[in-house]
């Protein structure tokens, strides 16, 4: 279990990162906090050319408050996002989410960036993205552009982001004044990545669940009213309609029965507690 | 340096042992000071070995091009089945059987991760890059996984000397069980099937190997548990005289739990690499080697049948067995079904058994030891089989399990099938434990649940826990006849020297290779009893190494060895010291031997501690100046028992056979509740006692509970090395082999029972570390049998599974959903699917197209190379994979069953490291809107690493790779491709909200 | 920007328990293995190398972090602590070691650096644990042998003793 041979750079600023992508394109692969990276590299079911290691890049390790959005730089950790003091009455929904993120030691190095590019379908960032229908900042020699979180996530570790563009940040919507999230996820173990995960958001009559763990990628569900008594047999509906297979963890049938059952908790939470501020 | 000093309230005046000391063994670990194997520093020049194991279940081996890979700066050697069967001889087995094996494939591999070829590079990472570069050619063969499937007549066949997958098969007959049976007033029966699953040591399989020409054989370091009877086959397998095999083992090893067994054949692999390469080699297992094929405990299919009294009393027993021991048989398998022979009725009084044992051969990896040793698989069956009898004999289960153990005053009682469990008094183990774990509380609770309507049960389970097995029992795999050709065997040698030096320091060395019980602090504390010494005047090491030290067969860390077999050696040693030292000291102090005491670093007269002699100056004596000695005395201290139990006897000639010398108790009782939303059992309160005689060290004895429940707990909810019904191996990285962690593992209540020490052990001590490998799976799964009122209860109880068990119907989705979208793939091996999709192109253009290499180079996702290989088929390289992940392969695709322009049947296979992918198809074309309609359907099968590793998103990862193969048809029919499949669902999410957003 | 070839073997250098360390890397090579190879740091042990077990967790930057899942080329000019550094300069165990002697909390100790020191970065952050917190905490390090009871407990009972300590200390 040792990385097969690569080059290695450290770029110092984006201008250098994106010059080294725009250079070997799909030979390169962006090194961030390497807690997807590294293993996949370990086992070699990655072998690129050369990694751009973006980690001591200065101008993508800020959290920054925009107004409307968060943005999240490039580099900032898990961690990091975990401890920042205004996560919970701006981002409540991910405030919930990270503690299932890995693992401490996993967080203290992985980016939050890093996780949306590695599109794990079950993992916890991806669906906070996509509930919050947020965006993500590419760079590259070519440009800037912003990409919308349906647009960016495309399937199983798959995204819109091209070989030689760098995430430089992303950024979530502030939760409003009136909104209630709630975040709910059932794993095997502590740290796992979801079975299934769901994220819930109330503005007014309207409801938007995310679903991770069950289709490709995660997937939103918005209703403009949701009445108690349609909550079941919508989420019975959305079980079906989200599809699933089987793996060694768990079935379709299971992972049906706990979108009706979380989906229902987490609703059921947007109703009772946690109003934003 | 207060680590060092022993706490005040270890000090009392009647000795160490049975004292919660704490480890010696900590002082180094705890600094991070160990001695593992992959810490001793190696020769300069040293090679590092890496493997190419096989992607697939069952294969031919057509060919393996080594060339570029010899080619290659710093590989120095490769090794491959081929010379494996030219260099040395199959590794040997208890008993005939149609097995060849080698430790690489030869001619066929058998399993998904079996080791191919060997190769021998400067450092790990480019052994690994030599490994990629080994091209093995396979003919894929069909496999077989189920172990009771794999013995029927037309099942596909492992090994070309046998006619039958079940390699062995044995029925034993004791008492009269027939009559049991025919005049039983109940009987009934149940089938288990009971997983496959390891405990996974943190350190993995490690050794470094050097060839001694002074020999001719090769000097080994490894972490080899023993039984060091193993020695002897590597030794036969590398045609070397054994003392020409010198095997060390460091001071540390990081777990085993049995694990560590099996390493022997990589050994002898690695034995012929280092030969070839004419360098030191060493081999660091990973953790990806590991898990796919180094060793797993047999899963097991039993048929269980009863026979028994109206009031529950059973008087007979059926056990069917089909033990899966995986593609090889290796040495001491298929010894853990035989390990309990003696112990099937468990501590029960039932005195008519009747046993049949298949043996049997699977396309999954190969089998060895694992803590539990056999009996996790026997006692599920006997235990289930005790609570099901309650259920139908409408009676407390506690109350049948009572009405059936033994009693007291039986001991030494001699089961049916021949283990003499030797002391206990079981109904008064239960009963302390009842007590003192308050089940009148723990049933106020249920009743109280019920009452709500929740989902809440209690179970029980006992068991008899052998320990220090007798080496002779394998040999009950073999009919009488065969036995009495080969020779008795029996006993079970443990070795330990005790010296003492010319200052009095303390030396002891033993043959029980610890991998962190705390062997050091509790021989310490053994020897230091019998000289009058603390601990700390005693020097304990326990590395060893075959050409110094005293040893036998026996040797190693299994089946509960320690506290018997060399806590006795340990104990006869130091009283051979003693003895001596005393025989020394009396003539000095001018008083029988027999009246002389040690005390506190001195020696002296029993009647008058004034009359004394430090222990030092016996030690002096005894080296300095022999002719001081009495006459009968022989110079220097330094005495090594090789101790063994006359009760520990051969097979007799009607299979009764004692397994082991001594037997302890378990007795573990707890509540569940299962979640009905989400199939989720949470063990509310676990009870567990054991009466394992005279206790060592608590602390080291509680740890060994603790630790071994943790690992059954494992057991009963999350590992599992899953397999497709076609050899897939899917548990490949711990992401996906489930350990338990510090989160979820419930607590347990230890109960202390009073203990019957073993009247056949030096100090009384029993075996204490296997179990709860024995009682908990199964006391669980009868709580949820008695929360659920169900009978067949299957391990792990993932909550998927329980969910099935509890819900009836599911609800089904309305009209919004459309039925073909209504997912959910059934679990197959095979990825399929199937759709149709318009072309903008005639039948005859589509046909022409999916004809041409030239054209299908540009829509075959990451086709790099495409060319015609004879009529209608086509070979190239592409690589293939989900976003980073990816790989180079080697593909071809026949087509067959050509109707032009109208349909097509396509099969295709696809080689690279990261896998091996078999898949077939068929399309039809019908013109339609001025286009075609292209209806297909595929059915994919992926093996090898990707598979093992990546199983979570397998599936979706293909589909979206086929997806792109469509789109691009599209566009190279020169039309505009449709919606992807995420797109698909997101309308349909639309709609299901109404579509008003 | 300087391109590291993957033939090439690179200085890396950093601290290593306040300790200057120095040596070379190819640029695949993995933290473990040059802390273990290159400098013969052998405390730190290697279980999975893809970051599940927790057994190679050290501290980069007072951060703990898994080792295998970082080359040793990213830690050059760090600051790195490994469980050689938690003794005390007498060669005493310090208290994490102490309370993990005193409570049977390891067996084989292969996976004990990686308790230690993701306990040493926690107990920092976290000086007064509960036992549910403490669960969690320890919920990235497998253990196969102890069962974690004595873990916990040794966890708690080391983070008594550093909250005892810098009491005096104030």
């Amino acid at each position: 279990m040792k990385p097969a041979p690569f080059d290695y750079v450290r770029p110092e600023s984006i201008e250098e990162a994106v010059a080294a992508l725009a250079e070997h394109g799909d030979e390169a692969r962006v090194l961030a906090g390497g807690q997807s990276l590294m293993p996949m590299l370990n086992m070699r079911l990655v072998r690129p050319e050369i990694l751009v290691d973006i980690n001591r890049i200065p101008g993508l390790a800020g959290i920054d408050d925009e107004g409307d959005c968060i943005a999240i730089g490039g580099a900032v950790t898990q961690g990091d996002l975990a401890d920042w003091p205004d996560l919970a009455a701006t981002l409540p929904v991910v405030a919930d989410a990270l503690p299932h993120v890995g693992h401490f030691q996993t967080r203290n190095r992985g980016t939050v960036c890093g996780s949306l590019c590695h599109a794990d379908p079950s993992s916890e960032l991806p669906l906070c993205l996509a509930l919050l229908d947020g965006g993500i900042e590419l760079r590259s020699a070519r440009g800037v552009r912003t990409v919308s979180a349906d647009e960016f996530q495309q399937g199983i570790l798959t995204t819109a982001k091209a070989p030689d563009e760098l995430a430089v940040r992303a950024r979530l919507p502030k939760a409003r004044q009136g909104e209630r999230f709630a975040f709910r996820e059932f794993h095997l173990r502590h740290g796992d990545f979801a079975i299934v995960a769901v994220a819930a958001r109330r503005a007014g009559d309207a409801v938007s669940l995310a679903v991770g763990g069950v289709a490709d990628r995660p997937e939103v569900c918005h209703w403009e009213s949701l009445p108690d008594d349609a909550v079941d047999d919508a989420l019975n509906d959305l079980a079906w309609a989200l599809g699933g297979s089987d793996d060694i963890h768990a079935t379709a049938r299971h992972r049906r029965q706990l979108v009706r059952h979380l989906g229902r908790q987490a609703i059921a939470a947007t109703a009772g507690n946690r109003a934003a501020a | 340096m207060p680590d060092f000093a022993i706490p005040e309230d270890v000090r009392p005046e009647d000795g160490y042992v049975g004292r919660r000391m704490p480890r010696i063994e900590d002082r180094s670990l705890l600094r991070g000071e160990g001695g593992f194997v992959d810490d001793v520093p190696v020769k300069k020049g040293t090679l590092h070995a890496a493997f190419v194991r096989s992607p697939h279940a069952h294969a031919e081996v057509v060919a393996i091009d080594a060339s570029a890979a010899l080619a290659m700066p710093g590989v120095f050697a490769v090794v491959t089945g081929a010379d494996m069967a030219a260099e040395t001889d199959p590794m040997i087995v208890g008993f005939e059987n149609p097995i060849d094996y080698y430790g690489l494939a030869v001619d066929k591999v058998r399993y998904v991760g079996e080791p191919v070829v060997a190769v021998a590079a400067t450092d790990r990472y480019r052994a690994e890059d030599a490994a990629d570069l080994i091209r093995v050619t396979y003919n894929v063969l069909p496999a077989v996984v189920d172990p009771v499937t794999a013995c029927e007549p037309d099942a596909p066949k492992l090994h070309p000397r046998s006619d039958s997958n079940c390699v062995s098969k044995r029925h034993f007959v004791h008492g009269e069980p027939d009559r049991a049976f025919a005049e039983a007033e109940c009987t009934t029966e149940l089938t288990i099937r009971y997983p496959r699953n390891s405990i996974t040591p943190m350190e993995t399989y490690a050794a470094v190997v050097e060839a001694n020409s002074e020999t001719g054989g090769f000097d080994v370091l490894s972490n080899f548990q023993g039984p060091f009877s193993v020695h002897t086959v590597m030794a036969l397998a590398l045609r070397l005289r054994t003392a020409a095999l010198r095997h060390r083992s460091p001071k540390n090893s990081g777990g085993s739990f049995g694990s560590k067994l099996v390493i022997f054949p990589y050994i002898v692999v690695l034995c012929v690499l280092a030969r070839k390469a004419r360098r030191p080699v060493k081999w660091i297992e990973d953790r990806l080697e590991h898990l796919s094929a180094s060793s797993v405990a047999p899963n097991r299919v039993t048929k269980v049948e009863a026979a028994y009294t109206k009031d529950g009393t059973v008087t007979g027993l059926r056990l069917t067995h089909w033990d899966d021991h995986g593609a090889y048989l290796r040495a001491p398998m298929p010894a853990p079904i035989y390990r309990m022979h003696g112990v099937s009725t468990n501590g029960y009084g039932i005195r008519h058994l009747e046993v049949t044992n298949h043996i049997v051969s699977t396309n999954k990896c190969p089998t060895g030891a694992v803590r539990g040793f056999g009996g996790p698989q026997l006692y599920f069956a006997v235990e289930r089989m005790m609570q099901r009898i309650a259920v139908l004999t409408g009676q407390d289960p506690l109350d049948l399990i009572r009405k059936n153990l033994i009693t007291a005053d039986m001991f030494p009682y001699k089961a049916v099938a021949g283990s003499l469990l030797d002391s206990g008094d079981y109904h008064r183990t239960v009963d302390e434990t009842v007590e003192q774990g308050d089940l009148a509380a723990l049933k106020r609770k249920r009743d109280a649940a019920r009452a709500e309507g929740r989902l809440y049960g209690i179970g029980y389970a006992a068991c008899v826990e052998p320990s220090q097995s007798n080496m002779g029992y394998i040999s009950t795999v073999k009919t009488g006849r065969e036995r009495e050709r080969a020779g008795p065997k029996d006993g079970a040698v443990a070795s330990v020297t005790v010296a003492v030096d010319a200052l009095g320091s303390v030396n002891v060395i033993g043959d029980s290779v610890p991998q962190g019980q705390g062997h050091q602090t509790a021989l310490a504390q053994i020897v230091a009893d019998q000289l009058g010494l603390t601990p700390d005047d005693v020097v304990v090491a326990l590395d060893t190494d075959t050409a110094k030290d005293g040893w036998s067969i026996a040797a190693g860390n299994y089946s509960c060895r320690f506290a018997p077999a060399s806590a006795s050696a340990a104990h006869q040693a130091a009283t051979r010291v003693r003895e001596k030292m005393a025989r020394i000291a009396a003539a000095n102090l001018n008083v029988p031997a027999d009246n002389v005491e040690f005390t506190d670093g001195n020696i002296h007269a029993a009647n008058n501690p004034d009359n004394a002699i430090p222990f030092y100056r016996i030690g002096g004596l005894a080296h300095w100046s022999p002719s001081s000695l009495p006459d009968d005395v022989e110079p220097g201290i330094r005495e090594t028992a090789m101790w063994n139990a006359p009760e520990l006897t051969p097979t007799t000639a009607k299979d009764e056979i004692n397994t082991s010398l001594a037997y302890g108790f378990g007795f573990d009782f707890c509540g569940v509740e299962v979640d009905p939303d989400t199939g989720v059992v949470t063990v509310d309160r676990y009870v567990s006692a054991h009466d394992c005689g005279t206790i060592l060290n608590p602390g080291l004895a509680e740890g060994q509970i603790r630790g071994s429940w943790a690992s059954a707990y494992g057991a009963t909810f999350l590992e599992e090395f899953c397999y497709e019904e076609d050899g897939t191996f899917r548990s490949g990285t711990f992401a996906e082999y489930l350990v338990p962690t510090a989160a979820e593992l419930p607590d347990i209540r230890l109960v202390h029972p009073t203990p019957h020490p073993s009247p056949y052990t030096r100090l009384g001590a029993k075996g204490i570390a296997e179990g709860n490998q024995y009682t908990t799976p199964v006391c669980i799964a009868n709580a949820v049998a008695d929360a659920l009122g169900i009978a067949d209860i299957r391990l792990p109880l993932r909550p998927a599974r329980v969910l099935e068990w509890l819900q009836g119907e599911e609800p089904p989705p309305s009209a919004a959903v459309a039925p073909d979208e209504a997912a959910g793939e059934p679990a197959r091996p095979t990825i399929d699917g199937s759709g149709e999709m318009q072309v903008p192109a005639t039948p005859e253009q589509v046909w022409a197209l999916l004809l041409d290499p030239e054209r299908m180079a540009r829509i075959v996702p990451g086709c790099e190379r495409l060319e015609a290989a004879g009529d209608n088929s086509f070979a190239g390289t592409v690589v293939l994979g989900a976003g980073p992940v990816k790989g180079r392969f080697e593909a071809r695709i026949d087509l067959t069953d050509l109707e032009r322009p109208h349909r097509a049947r396509l099969v295709g296979a696809a080689d690279g490291p990261l896998g091996s992918s078999r898949g077939s198809g068929a399309f039809e074309l019908a013109a339609q809107d001025g286009g075609t309609l292209v209806r297909y359907r595929y059915s994919v099968e992926l093996s090898g690493k990707v598979a093992a590793v990546g199983g979570r998103m397998i599936r979706g990862a293909a589909r979206q790779l086929i997806d792109r193969f469509l789109r691009a048809l599209v566009r190279e029919a020169g039309g505009e491709a449709t919606d992807t499949p995420p797109r698909g669902l997101a309308g349909r999410l639309r709609r299901l909200a109404g579509g008003r957003t | 920007m300087k391109r590291l070839n993957r033939d090439g073997r690179y200085p890396v250098r950093f601290t290593l328990n306040g300790m200057p360390e120095e040596g070379f890397a190819e640029p695949r090579m993995l933290l473990t293995d040059f802390l273990r190879q290159e400098i013969g740091a052998t405390g730190t042990h290697v279980a999975c190398e893809h970051g599940v077990c927790g057994a190679c967790t050290i501290r980069v930057g007072g951060k703990a972090v898994r080792a295998c899942l970082m080359l040793a080329v990213q830690a050059d000019g760090a600051g790195i602590e490994t469980i050689e550094g938690l003794t005390e300069p007498d060669g005493s165990l310090g208290p994490l070691q102490q309370a993990f002697h005193e409570n049977f909390a390891l067996q084989c100790g292969f996976c004990t650096p990686g308790f230690l020191m993701t306990l040493s970065e926690y107990l920092e952050k976290n000086p007064d644990p509960t036992v549910e917190e403490i669960k969690v905490a320890l919920s990235g390090n497998l253990c196969r042998c102890t069962g974690y009871h004595e873990i916990i407990n040794a966890s708690l009972d080391a983070a008594k003793a550093q909250r005892e300590r810098r009491r005096q200390q104030d």
